[in-house]
Order: structure tokens, then C-alpha cells, then sequence
């Protein structure tokens, strides 16, 4: 029995150890400075603590389907060409609403069987393909494509914002994807009070293309339908050259259907023009730049657009064939601009255009005081409760309060091992784990007063209470931690902080109340004679 | 010491008591939260634009108002907030000037226009920089264009500027709480030629934003279906735990009487007028966790007598695992209470909504524990016995001891 004791007092104080390394670390020195460093270290504080910005931006998916759509689109129009199908077109009957839906009309009735086995031997791998009237086709992308193509788009877009981000020298940025099957993605920027230049950089879509120009420039969208007999003809789009560029504030009617893509640029630096006005260089891949000589030398003459999100940067008429270099000036970009663009261009476009929904500032000064007055508030109520567990229980009184301090311990402890994050939510979580913790010393207490009542010798109720108190306790801190655990995998923001601690703090109240405070009372049973009463009030 | 010694006191005999207690305030909870006041949502719910400002005397909230008219944000609530020495208070813009496009416009637009038209001799400082809401990257921008210590090599000047913006800003907002009382308070902090140019090109608009929130609306209503989403499923949880470990009785109890709690105290904030916010969205959890508890203590010692005492009806025996467990109830309430009320009392104005949920729904859970989830027991006892079935006890399954 002493042995045992021994040895479980030893396993208390290595684990005391192991958590208060947990918390403090291994400090540089012993000055309360050096111990404080060394606690900041390890403690990971949220942003409401820390103060920083938080942001939530969605990824337009839907956009990087309309891409994918479109090159598919671009090969169906080759293939029809190839099986000389003349009359057929293929288009999108909803480009925006719908961008997985392609539509093969006007297939010459000879020429049906061709295009149909075409079209199944290249594409039912990823569209659905349903014929219907007139000879015509309909391709839906299937729906696990789809979600490929969606899932692709996020994560290449959490990639690229983190290598901006990085890139403007942000320290220890989050980003990472938010909520399941929303499109969404966290960003939290420690320090940053102020995330106007950050956001821009995030924003910024800075996808490149280069157009075929069909017409223009109209002075307004009305022109531009007029000139072409009320409609636009398929597979194009009319598009605003930037105020400031060459024709500004005019339309151009432009392919749909780039001639580069924003995936086919490889390099972008800030560079000047002959006038030496600011302007950005840029290269091509090998196959973006072959792809380009091929259109370049058989369309000399023509014109062409460079588009930058959606709006035309510069016009050009194609005087030679061109590989692949090229310049973006126009729209009479600053220094600044240019330097921002091409590191944009370099980190790589984001597939889709963002949008955020959700930003929080938190300045250092509230930062600052949430902590001193959460922390004040945890410190009074865990003084006022310590005080009264002495005050009420006399002896057994000082086993709560070692086991509850141990308690804290341990989950501070927890925290800096697992790099969790402890915020404000967490600190309330904190303080229920006190009220907990309280809790399960009240019932193992109240038991063996009982137990003692009802006759029985301090060994006996001390055993009894606990083992009857310990049901009850496994009852409510599994139920406590279930909820817990679900909040934590549903929740998000405050509620997964507050998850977090309680998750941890009831594990360690399940150690301390259930096994320490019975160790603390065996080895003073041990102490006292056989029979003598023990202090529980 | 002792609070309760023998208590023997007959808990069900009040259940009529205690029903229409509950009756009471599930209703007037009710009536407000659908007739009268409804349930005032938090910029977390309702998205929006709330910005936190803090000055450095107390605010003339008129003035405020005026400057923000001029550039156009008409409907505006300013309000006081905290302690009324803090001088805070809250502007908030509506749902539609928070444009997802390009969210914080309305921020950048309170922040200039206070600058110039709020600030003391707001028009003189045009061009300086606002050293109230400086950020490190614009005072290092500044420090290095000025180059007050004459370093004369960028190399140089790249290192040490923003190292000593940081020395600055750290005494701004750690020590002087984000706002300076005066430039010539740098002298102690830096070099006495760092803060001589920062009194000739920086100017203090005596305001700080401590703290700014912008929720889409897209993001408002998401929040909402994942808050009630989580505490739904929370609640599923606890159901079949308890189911697994009493009865589905037992379960059903408890929820109910979990579900009660909610009820009262959801209708209090909308009695009282407070905003649901997502943190206290915790704290309803928090208190739904906490109320579980506190059945689970009472039906544990239900379970336990039905097992001990044979000879006895089920109001007898629930009567005595109230009173038996009534001393543990009082004191771990009272204690709970006690930090709860300690972080109501200090924890700050962040986190009044989410102790002002905890005191009122601690009070509840305890309450409702021995009032709405016993009694349900016997009243389903009592059911099914007029129907004819046998009166088994829901006494569960063996417990493992």
C-alpha cells in the first residue's frame, strides 16, 4: 500500500513536470522576464488577444468550371471543324448561371453519327451527354468533375494568397479552408490592424488573357448591340477598356474564348516603356508561347486585347508573329501598380475571382486589455472558490485546491504542446473548467460525509465516496465533453476557441479530481491512526 | 461545516408550483422574443458594420455624427460603450452599406472623416500623419522619409526605423492603452530626434479604432444555421449518451429541461435588449453543458436508489435523491455562480453578453434540473401507469459499480 503511493505520487509530480514544461518550457534564465518570454512562446494567443485581422473570403468556384468548360468548348468547336460537321456550333446556353453546360447544335443529319462518336469518345469521360431535338447535344459536366474542378480552384487558391501574403512579409499568417463544402477560406493576419494593402493584394485576381478583338471600340454597351444587329454573336463578350488605357472607358467586343489563358504566363517583372512610364514585362510557357506564334502569324493584321480581370488593358494590332513576350502598360499604371501586378502575376493568377464576407480588426490595445481583464476575472473567481473550498471543507479543502491548481496546469500545459490556440471564448472555457473541476471535488466530498454519517470508518467512506461519486462524474464529464467535441468539429471562430479548453481542462479534471485528490487522501489516511477522523468539515 | 444536514424537503409536492414558474417566464420569454422585442441580432448574425473607436476625452457623440453625415453615411448608430471613463463608443453602419464587394469602405470613410473634421485642428493637419491610428508599416514609412537620426544608408535605415516604430507603437498601445497624451511623450521612449520629427510631421487625432467587425450579409445567415446547426447536434449528442447510459426517458428529460433553460434565457436577452452574438452563442452552450450536468448529478442518484430501495414509490425516491444531492447542487451552483459572476463583474464589456448568458443560465440549470427534469420522470411514470402498462421503473440498465 505505502509502496503504491510512492510510486502514484511519483507518476503525479512527473506528470506536474511534463505539463508545467508544457506551458513554461525550458526558460532562458530565471527572471520573471525570461519565464514570461518563454510563456508567450509557447502559449499560441488568438487574434482577439493578440490583435491582428481576420478575414473570411469565398472563391468564386464556379468561375474555374466556366474555364475548364471553356477550353473544352474550344476543343469541341475544333473537333466538329475536323469532322467537317459545317453548320454545327457548339455554346453555353447559361455561361454565368450554369458554366458545366455545353450545347452542340445544328449537326448536318449526315454527319450525326460522326459528331456523336466524337464527342463520346473525347468527352463522356467528363460530361453526361444527352442528345436531344434538331440533332443536338447537350454536355452537363459530371457532378464529381465538378467538384474536382471546385476543390482544385480552392486549394491553388489558397496557395497562391498564401504566397502573396508571404511575399508582402506578413509574419505567421493562417490561411487555410473554412467551414467544409462552402468555398471558403480563413486568413488570419497577426498584427496587421490596418489590411487595406493586404486585402488588394488578396484580392486581386490578376487574371491575364489575351482576346481575339471581334469589334470596337463602341462608346457604350447600346452601340455595341446596335452594331451587331441586337445580339452579340456566340461565344463573345463585351468588355470596358480601363479608364486611362488606349480607347478608355470604351466596349470591345471580344472572343469569350482567350487565345493565352492566365494559366499560360510564366514570368512577370515591373519594368518601363520607351517612354519611361511604368509598365509590366511578361513571358509565356513553351506551349502558351507556341500556341501564340501559331495565332500571331496567321492573323497578322488583326487586333487583339490584353484583359486583366474582366477589363481590357491595352489593344493591339497584330504586326508580326510574336512567341512569347510581351508588355501590359496602359490604364496608366503607378510604380506601385506594376510592382504589385507582376508580383501577382508571378505568384500565379487565382483561378477564380474572391469575394470576402467577414473581416474583423482587433487593434494591440484591446488585444491588450481583453487579456488583463479575462485573466483578472479567472484569478478572482479561482480565489474566491479556492478560498471557499478551505473555508468549507477544512483538510480536504487543500486537495481540491492542489487538485484544481494541477488541474490548470495541466491544461495550460495541453495548450502549449499542442499548439492550440487560446482566445477569449477560451479563457470563459477556462473558468467553466474551474466550475467543473469544483464540481467533481463537491460530489466525491459530499459522498464521503455521507459515507461518514451512515457510520463508516474514514478509509471506508473515503472509498465508497469515491467510487460512487466516480460514476456520476464519468456521466457528466462524458456528456460535457460529447457536446464539446461537436461544437468543436461544427463550430467555428469563438465557439471552436471555447471547444478547445473545455475539451482539454475536463480531460485533466477527470485526472485530477478522480485520481490525484484520492492519492492526496490515501497518504493522509496513511499518516494518521487507524480510526482517527478526517478533516472534511 | 454544514449547510444542509438531513434535508428532507417534498420537491414534487411543489411540481404545480414550480410548472407555473416556468410557464411564466418560457412565455414572457416568448411573447417578447415573437410580439414584443424579438431577439436583437449581432452583427455576427445579421452582418453589418460595427467599428470600435476609443478617444481621449469623452466623445461628443453629435460631433461624430456630423462627420460622418459629410461623407455620406446618414444612417449611422452611435452609441456609448464600456466603462464611461474608457470614452468608447460603437458606430455601426446597416446591412446595406456593407457591400461584399469591397467590405470595408465604411471604416476607411469614419476614420478620414473624423481625421479631418473631428479631430482638433482636424483641416491644419492635412498631409501629417495620424499618429493615433499610425500602423508600423506608415510610421516606418514616415521615419524612413524623414530620417531624423541622419542614418544616411538605407541599408541601415530599413533595420533600425521600423524597430524603433515598433518601440512607439508598443508604448502606444500597451502602455498608454492606444492613445498618446501628447508627441513629447516619446522623448523618454526614443531618440529625442525621432520624436522632434514626428511633432513637426505627424499630428494625434485623439482616436483610435480599437476594434472593427464586418460581416457580409451572405455570412450572417451562414453563421446563424451553423450556430443553431451545432447546438442542435450538440443536443442529439447528449440525447443518445444518455440514452446508452439511463433510458431514453432519462434522455428526453434532460433534453427538455436543457431545452427550458435555452428557452428562458434566449427570452431574457430579448427582454433585456441584448444582442445575440456568436460568443454568446458559447455561452448558451456553455450553460446547456452545465445543466446537463447538474441532471445527470441528481438522475445518477435516482438510478442508484431505485436500485437500494425497494419499498418505495418513484415521487418517494426521486424526493430523496433531490435531497441527498441538494447540499452538491447548492454548493457547486453557488461556487459556478461565483466565477461566472466574477467574470460578469471584471471580465470587461467583450465579454458581458457571454457572462450575463452564464449568470442567468446557471440559475436556471440548477433550478431546472430539480423542477423540470425530475418531475418529468414521474409524470411519465405516472402516464404510463394509467394506461395500464406495467409501472416498471425507468430505472435503466445496470450500472456498472
Amino acid at each position: 500500500m505505502r509502496k503504491n503511493l510512492t510510486q502514484k505520487t511519483i507518476l503525479i509530480l512527473a506528470i506536474l513536470l511534463i505539463f508545467i514544461g508544457g506551458f513554461v518550457g525550458i526558460p532562458k534564465g530565471f527572471s520573471p522576464a525570461a519565464v514570461k518570454q518563454s510563456i508567450t512562446d509557447r502559449i499560441h494567443l488568438g487574434l482577439d488577444l493578440s490583435g491582428g485581422t481576420h478575414l473570411i473570403l469565398q472563391v468564386m468556384v464556379s468561375e474555374a468550371v466556366g474555364a475548364t468548360s471553356d477550353s473544352d468548348l474550344q476543343r469541341i468547336l475544333t473537333d466538329l471543324q475536323t469532322a467537317s460537321a459545317t453548320g454545327a456550333t457548339a455554346t453555353k446556353p447559361d455561361p454565368k448561371g450554369q458554366p458545366q453546360i455545353i450545347r452542340v447544335t445544328g449537326v448536318p443529319l449526315d454527319k450525326d453519327n460522326a459528331v456523336r462518336s466524337v464527342l463520346e469518345d473525347h468527352y463522356a469521360a467528363q460530361y453526361d451527354i444527352a442528345s436531344g431535338a434538331d440533332n443536338s447535344y447537350t454536355l452537363t459536366m459530371k457532378v464529381s468533375v465538378v467538384r474536382d474542378i471546385e476543390q482544385r480552384a480552392l486549394q491553388q487558391s489558397i496557395e497562391t494568397i498564401r504566397e502573396r501574403i508571404d511575399n508582402l512579409g506578413v509574419s505567421e499568417p493562417v490561411i487555410e479552408e473554412y467551414g467544409p463544402g462552402t468555398n471558403e477560406i480563413l486568413v488570419e493576419l497577426p498584427g496587421i490592424d490596418d489590411p487595406g494593402r493586404v486585402k488588394d493584394v488578396i484580392q486581386s485576381t490578376a487574371r491575364l488573357e489575351i482576346h481575339e478583338v471581334l469589334g470596337g471600340p463602341y462608346p457604350d454597351q447600346q452601340a455595341a448591340l446596335q452594331g451587331n444587329g441586337g445580339t452579340l454573336p456566340v461565344n463573345s463578350e463585351l468588355l470596358k477598356a480601363e479608364e486611362g488605357a488606349n480607347a478608355g472607358g470604351q466596349y470591345y467586343l471580344l472572343n469569350r474564348i482567350p487565345i493565352v489563358a492566365g494559366t499560360e504566363f510564366r514570368d512577370a517583372q515591373p519594368s518601363t516603356d520607351v517612354n519611361g512610364r511604368p509598365d509590366v514585362s511578361f513571358t509565356l510557357t513553351t506551349s502558351g508561347g507556341d500556341h501564340f506564334y501559331q495565332y500571331t502569324s496567321a492573323n497578322i493584321g488583326k487586333s487583339m486585347a490584353i484583359v486583366l480581370d474582366n477589363s481590357v488593358r491595352e489593344v493591339a494590332t497584330i504586326e508580326g508573329a510574336i512567341r512569347d513576350q510581351g508588355q501590359i502598360s496602359g490604364g496608366g499604371i503607378t510604380q506601385e501598380e506594376a510592382q504589385n501586378l507582376s508580383l501577382m502575376l508571378r505568384t500565379g493568377a487565382l483561378p477564380a475571382s474572391i469575394h470576402f464576407l467577414e473581416e474583423r480588426t482587433i487593434g494591440p490595445s484591446l488585444g491588450a486589455d481583453s487579456i488583463r481583464h479575462g485573466v483578472e476575472a479567472a484569478i478572482a473567481g479561482l480565489i474566491a472558490v479556492l478560498a471557499f473550498m478551505l473555508f468549507y471543507y477544512h483538510g480536504a479543502g487543500i486537495n481540491a485546491d492542489l487538485a484544481l491548481i494541477l488541474n490548470l496546469v495541466i491544461l495550460l500545459g495541453f495548450m502549449g504542446y499542442t499548439h492550440a490556440t487560446l482566445t477569449l471564448p477560451g479563457i470563459a472555457g477556462v473558468i467553466l473548467t474551474i466550475g467543473m473541476g469544483v464540481d467533481s471535488n463537491v460530489l466525491i466530498f459530499e459522498r464521503i460525509r455521507e459515507e461518514l454519517r451512515a457510520g463508516k470508518s474514514p478509509a471506508a467512506a473515503v472509498d465508497q465516496g469515491f467510487s460512487h461519486a466516480f460514476q456520476t462524474i464519468i456521466d457528466t464529464h462524458v456528456t460535457t465533453i460529447v457536446s464539446a467535441a461537436i461544437l468543436f468539429l461544427f463550430g467555428t471562430g469563438p465557439v471552436k476557441g471555447f471547444a478547445t479548453t473545455l475539451v482539454f481542462g475536463l480531460l485533466a479534471n477527470l485526472f485530477t479530481a478522480v485520481f490525484v485528490s484520492r492519492v492526496i487522501f490515501e497518504a493522509n489516511l496513511n499518516r494518521r491512526q487507524r480510526g482517527e477522523a478526517i478533516s472534511i468539515g | 461545516m454544514e449547510f444542509f444536514h438531513e434535508v428532507n424537503i417534498d420537491w414534487l409536492g411543489k411540481k404545480w408550483y414550480f410548472l407555473a414558474f416556468s410557464l411564466i417566464f418560457s412565455i414572457s420569454g416568448l411573447l417578447s422574443l415573437f410580439f414584443w422585442r424579438g431577439l436583437p441580432l449581432g452583427v455576427d448574425f445579421k452582418g453589418g458594420t460595427l467599428i470600435y473607436l476609443k478617444f481621449d476625452q469623452s466623445p461628443d457623440l453629435n460631433r461624430v455624427r456630423q462627420a460622418a453625415d459629410r461623407v455620406g453615411l446618414h444612417d449611422v448608430s452611435i452609441v456609448r460603450f464600456g466603462h464611461p471613463v474608457d470614452n468608447e463608443i460603437i458606430v455601426s453602419l446597416p446591412q446595406r452599406d456593407t457591400r461584399e464587394a469591397e467590405l470595408d469602405t465604411g471604416r476607411a470613410a469614419i476614420v478620414q472623416t473624423l481625421q479631418r473634421n473631428y479631430a482638433p485642428n482636424g483641416a491644419a493637419n492635412a498631409g501629417k500623419l495620424d499618429l493615433d491610428n499610425a500602423t508600423q508599416e506608415t510610421l516606418a514609412a514616415f521615419l524612413t522619409q524623414a530620417d531624423p537620426m541622419h542614418l544616411n544608408n538605407p541599408a541601415v535605415e530599413q533595420v533600425r526605423y521600423p524597430q524603433i516604430a515598433d518601440t512607439i507603437l508598443n508604448y502606444r498601445d500597451k502602455v498608454k492603452d492606444g492613445l498618446l497624451g501628447s508627441i513629447a511623450e516619446l522623448n523618454g521612449q526614443v531618440d529625442s530626434s525621432v520624436a522632434a520629427a514626428l511633432e513637426q510631421g505627424a499630428y494625434l487625432s485623439g482616436f483610435t479604432v480599437r476594434n472593427v467587425e464586418i460581416v457580409g450579409p451572405q455570412v450572417g445567415a451562414q453563421l446563424r444555421r451553423q450556430a443553431l446547426l451545432a447546438t442542435l447536434y450538440s443536443l442529439a449528442g447528449m440525447l443518445v449518451y444518455l440514452w446508452f447510459r439511463f433510458e431514453l426517458i432519462y434522455g428526453v428529460a434532460a433534453v427538455v429541461a436543457v431545452f427550458h433553460d435555452t428557452l428562458i434565457t434566449v427570452g431574457a436577452f430579448s427582454l433585456a435588449n441584448r444582442e445575440m452574438t456568436l460568443t454568446v452563442v458559447a455561452a448558451i452552450l456553455t450553460l446547456i453543458g452545465y445543466s446537463m450536468n447538474d441532471t445527470i448529478v441528481v438522475f445518477d442518484r435516482i438510478r442508484e436508489n431505485l436500485r437500494l430501495v425497494r419499498r418505495a414509490t418513484l415521487s418517494e425516491i426521486v424526493n430523496k435523491s433531490i435531497n441527498q444531492t441538494l447540499s452538491r447542487t447548492v454548493l457547486t451552483s453557488g461556487l459556478t455562480f461565483l466565477t461566472v459572476l466574477s467574470l460578469f463583474l471584471f471580465g470587461g464589456e467583450v465579454l458581458n453578453g457571454f457572462s450575463f448568458a452564464l449568470v442567468i443560465g446557471i440559475l436556471i440549470g440548477t433550478y431546472s434540473s430539480i423542477a423540470v427534469a425530475a418531475p418529468m420522470l414521474v409524470a411519465y411514470q405516472d402516464w404510463r401507469a394509467r394506461r395500464g402498462k406495467a409501472a416498471a421503473l425507468p430505472a435503466g440498465k445496470r450500472a456498472r459499480t
